[in-house]
Order: structure tokens, then sequence, then C-alpha cells
């Protein structure tokens, strides 16, 4: 059984679909347990095959028992695996939080929302899962059609949001898909593997240059790379927020995973760093998204366009940092593809609860919230804390060796970009504090009090989930150096110095 | 001059794809209207399944189907004779992705046009402006 959990990642989730949407029709109580379940077991997978990787190597799983060339494989390595238990623990936590909710906003949706969620899951464990770079193809486009529908399903300006989402995600797709039929026509292969074995002779046609270009325009369209990002910030902010909290953490985080498994397996680092030449410009970019991104997020007056924009920037940090062209450069992308998603999972929670009890998320809403709302807001807090990169949270330690890869590239500019973007996050982040710590002015109530308001914190059920990713971002933080020692150091090839 | 036309003629399928494939981007980029728009991504993605199809065909090949039945005489496969089927059973997969793509762009059409009862993406923006 222990060996097939490669395909249990993807078959379990994908399989519940089915019985959930069905478990829609007859019973909606049906449906979380059923969603909750094949996560789990899509989770226990992940983290038995983290734990296998991490003492005895990476795994090669042959789907249908075909060997690699022809067949699907599905390997497990030292990059993938921590990502793959990334998505089930945000999936997860995210699902605890977010029920209550589900079942309250959506009602007879339910079973909709739930087949759309574990459908979405599906699709990003096989991007991370597969080493068949058509295969990555369908399961991105089941990833982000799913995704659009659990977009959709917000508030009234959702449906023109997606529509534009739906644009720009078919454009990046084909794209990709295009970048990989000229990888195809050149090499006759489809495995990333394999691919990476013959390309090293084509090193100089002309085709391979486009292919990686395409490859690479496709993927930043997807992952929101600054000029290219224009679909987010509306996307997230009119998205539900349970939706919004399962996409914002995982979407382009997995997107920024497929850009590096494309320049460490496929391209390999030589061709990419030394043949190319074109690192010095991709950091400029990612210079110009973080700046950018932070200037941006400043303008917005509420807190969901905030953190899409703040998203922004950190796509820009971990773009950057993968190609600096150096082992703490990628050390540091990889790691903040964690750190990241964990981050933006806090806020989006932290979100949700307050949502959840104020039915707004302006900044307006947010007055006298830390008296009101004590706990949610102390996790938010954290999160933010974390974004900035103080030091014990685990944004501090990307962060640390994001700054030292560009210390050794000499690239100045990403590392006053970065110094820049972590100045911009204290400035908005302590706007938000400020805010919380004023009273409302009572205009509404009319009952004349002018005592604080009284406690009125979100349920349990959002509040555990929260606090349980806001302790994991300082628990990350504190064994970011066992991480590394441990794992991602294999990630990163030996010609990486 | 007459390079380049002999290019073009050589390659005509890469010509045909990228023409194709501008078209739907003109249309998504430029267009005022929804549907309009949607038409044009679907240009764009049928531009790239041509495409995959096109680099599978051969000058000569025929159907990559091997005849030989039990106790007939077998003989050696070669092939050179036969068109590539690969790219061929992926764009089957394409195809179901663009037809899944066009059916949520749609439904999302049909939710747009309910709400603000137009599919003019300006004059749904000034009524998003307006209310």
């Amino acid at each position: 059984m222990s060996h097939h959990f490669p395909a249990l990642l993807v078959i379990a989730p994908l399989l519940s679909a089915f019985f959930i949407s069905g478990a829609g029709w007859l019973n909606r109580r049906f449906c979380l347990p059923l969603a909750v379940a094949s996560l789990g077991v899509a989770g226990l997978s992940a983290l038995s095959l983290f734990w296998r990787v991490v003492q005895q190597g990476p795994v090669l799983y042959r789907l249908g028992g075909w060997d690699p060339p022809w067949g699907i494989a599905y390997a497990v390595d030292f990059l993938n695996a921590p990502v793959l238990v990334l998505i089930c623990i945000v999936a997860l936590l995210n699902l605890w939080a977010s029920h209550r909710q589900v079942e309250e906003q959506f009602k007879e949706k339910t079973g909709a929302f739930y087949t759309l969620y574990v459908l979405m899951v599906t699709g990003l464990l096989g991007i991370t899962v597969t080493g068949d770079a058509f295969n990555l193809y369908v399961l991105l486009e089941i990833a982000s059609l799913s995704g659009y529908g659990l977009i959709a399903m917000g508030e009234d300006r959702a449906p023109l949001a997606t529509l534009n989402y739906v644009y720009m995600g078919t454009i990046g797709a084909c794209f990709y898909l295009l970048g990989i039929g000229y990888l195809y026509i050149v090499t006759g292969s489809l495995n990333m593997a394999d691919i990476a074995r013959i390309l090293p002779g084509l090193y100089e046609n002309k085709a391979v240059l486009t292919a990686l270009i395409i490859c690479l325009v496709g993927l930043w369209l997807k992952m929101a790379f600054f000029p290219l990002h224009v679909w987010l910030p509306n996307a997230y902010t009119f998205a539900p927020v349970p939706s919004a909290a399962l996409i914002a953490p995982l979407m382009t985080k997995v997107m920024v995973y497929v850009m590096i498994r494309l320049m460490l397996t496929v391209f390999t680092p030589g061709y990419v760093f030394s043949t190319l030449g074109i690192n010095d410009a991709v950091v400029w970019f990612a210079v110009i998204a973080i700046v950018m991104g932070a200037i941006l997020a400043l303008g917005q007056r509420d807190l969901k366009k905030m953190i899409s924009y703040i998203i922004v920037a950190e796509v820009g940090y971990m773009v950057g940092g993968a190609w600096l062209g150096n082992r703490a450069g990628m050390t540091g992308a990889i790691l903040h593809i964690i750190n990241d998603a964990l981050m933006t999972l806090c806020l989006f929670l932290a979100v949700a609860a307050i949502t959840y009890r104020m039915k707004s998320y302006t900044f307006s809403s947010l007055k006298g919230l830390i008296r009101k709302m004590p706990f949610t807001m102390g996790a938010f807090i954290l999160g933010g804390l974390s974004i900035i990169g103080v030091p014990p949270t685990c944004g501090f330690f990307s962060k640390w060796y994001l700054i030292t890869g560009a210390l050794q590239a000499g690239h100045y500019g990403f590392m006053a970009a970065l110094l820049f973007s972590s100045l911009v996050n204290v400035v908005l982040f302590f706007r938000i504090i400020e805010i919380g710590f004023f009273e409302p002015f009572n205009e509404g109530h009319g009952h004349g009090e002018h005592g604080p308001e009284p406690m009125n914190e979100a349920p349990l059920s959002i509040l555990v989930p929260l606090w349980i990713v806001a302790l994991g971002l300082v628990v990350v933080g504190v064994y970011t150096s066992e991480i590394i020692t441990h794992v991602l150091q294999f990630a990163i090839p030996k010609a990486i110095l | 001059m007459s390079g380049i036309v002999a290019t073009i003629i050589a390659k005509y399928n890469y010509w045909i794809y990228i023409c194709l494939m501008m078209i739907g981007l003109y249309a998504m980029i430029t267009k005022r209207n929804l549907i309009k728009k949607i038409v044009g991504m679907n240009i764009f993605q049928t531009a790239i399944i041509l495409f995959y199809v096109s680099i599978g065909a051969k000058r000569g090949g025929t159907i990559p189907i091997i005849e030989h039945a039990h106790g007939g005489q077998s003989h050696a496969v070669e092939a050179v004779h036969y068109i590539n089927p690969l790219p061929h059973v992926l764009m089957l997969t394409a195809i179901v992705v663009a037809v899944a793509t066009l059916g949520v762009a749609l439904a999302l059409a049909i939710r747009i046009y309910n709400r603000y009862r137009t599919l003019e993406e300006d004059e749904i923006l000034s009524r998003i402006r307006g209310s």
C-alpha cells in the first residue's frame, strides 16, 4: 500500500469529488466529512512520502506500471515533498476554519463548494507531484478551472473579476503548453528527467530558448509576476473568504514551485544561469515587482486588496531569489514558498474571522477591533510581523537568505527592494494596529453608551486553526536551520554554489 | 524576397498557428464585448491545438495502426511510414480543457449579464462606478 502513496495523493481527493457532489444532492451533512477524509488521506500520504524522502532519498512512482519515458512518472524529491505537505496542511486548516462560514453562506451550494475545493487541491497536489511536463499542464488546468469556480461564488463583482482571471489564466496555461510543445519538437519527450537528459546537446538550439521563454511568460502570468499581475487583486478581493484563503496561499506559490522545477530539473541550472545570461534582467523585473507591489499595497483601503498586493510583492521576492543564481538566493526562494503560504493563510484566516463578525473587511470596520477581537488581531499582527520579517517568525529567515543571496551576487538593487518592501510592510501593518486601537464613535447605536464595546470574538472553529498557523509561523522560523540542513539543501543541485 | 517566401511556404503550419494565435490575442485585448473576448480566447486555444496536431503529421504518413493479425504475415514496422500519434492524443486532453474553459467563461458571462443586463465591458464598468 505504502508504495502507492504518490498516486493516492491525487486519486483520493479526485474520487472524493464525485462522492461529495453526489452527497450535495442527497444529504449535505456528508459533504464536509468526505472532504476532510479525502484530504486527510492525501495529507497522510504526503507526510509519509516526506518522511521516506528524508530517510531514503527521492521516490519514483510509475503510474500504471509504465516505465518513465513512455508512461507518466510521479517523482517525489527534496524539492516537492515539503510543498506537498504544505498544500495538505493549508487545505485542511482552511477547511477547519471555514466550514461554518461555508454552510451559512452557500447553503444549497455547499456540495458544489466542497467539490471544487477538493478538485482544486487535487490539481495543486498533482502539479507538485508529477514528473511529466504535459501531465503538469492538465493538472494546472484542473486547479485553475476549479479555482475560477471557487472565486466566482463570491460577492457581486466576483463573476467579472473571475472572467478577467479566466482570460489571463488561459493565456498563461496556453503559453506553458506551447513551450512544452517546442520542447517536445526538439527532444521528442515529455518526461522531465528525460528532457533534462536529452537537452545538454541542444543548448545552442533556438527552439530550446523559445521554449524556456514561452514557458516562463506563461508561468509568470499564472503567478501574477508584476506587469502580469492585473487579474490577481480583484479576483482575490471579490472571492468568498473561504476560497480566497485556499487560493491565495497556494496558487501563486505552487506556480513559483513549477518555475523552480523547470529551472532546476528540466532546463538545468547550467543552461539557465550560464548559457542564457538573462538572470540579471529577470532579477531587475523582480525588483520592479517588489517596489510596485509595495507601493500599490500602500494605496489600498481594505484588508483583502492590501494583502493581494502584498502577495504581488512576495512573488517578486521568490522570482528574484530564484534567479539570483546562487545557493543562498535559491534556498531563500524555496523557503519563502513555504513561509509565504503560511503567512498568507494566517492573514486570510484572520480576515475570515473579522468578516465573520464585522461583515466587512474595509479599514474603517477595523476600528476598536483590538479590544473587541483581541485573539484574532493578535494572530493577524503575528502574521504581519512575519511578513515584515521580525526575527523569531519565519518571514525573517527567508528574507535573510534572500538578502544574503543578493549580497553574494552583488545585486544591490534587489537588496534595496527587499529592504524597501519591509519598510512599507511596517507602515502597512502598524497603520492597521493604529486603526485597531481607536474606539469607534458609536454612531449607529444611539444608546449614548461611551464605554468600550464588549469582547465579541470569532468562534473557536476559526480561532483555533488561526492560532495554529500563527504559532506555526514561529515554529517554522525556529526550526529553519533544521529544515534547510535536512531537506532543502538537497533540493538544490550541486552545480549552484 | 524569394528566400522569405520559400521559408514561409516550407513552414506554413507554424505561420498559420501564429496568425491564429495573434488573432485570438488581438480579440482578447482590444474587443470590449465579453463574448467576443471569449471567442478570441477560444481561437487562441485552438491555434495551439492546431500547432500540436501539425507537428505530428508527416508527408506520406498513414494512421498509426499496425496490421498484423494472428497468423498473418508479420512485417517490420518503420516509424517513417506512420504519423506521430502522441501529439494528437495529447490534444484530445487539450480539447477537453478548452471546452471546459469555454463552458466556465460562458457561464460567467451569463451571470454577468443577469446582474448588469449588458455584455459591453465599458457599460458594466460605468455601472459599477455609478452604483
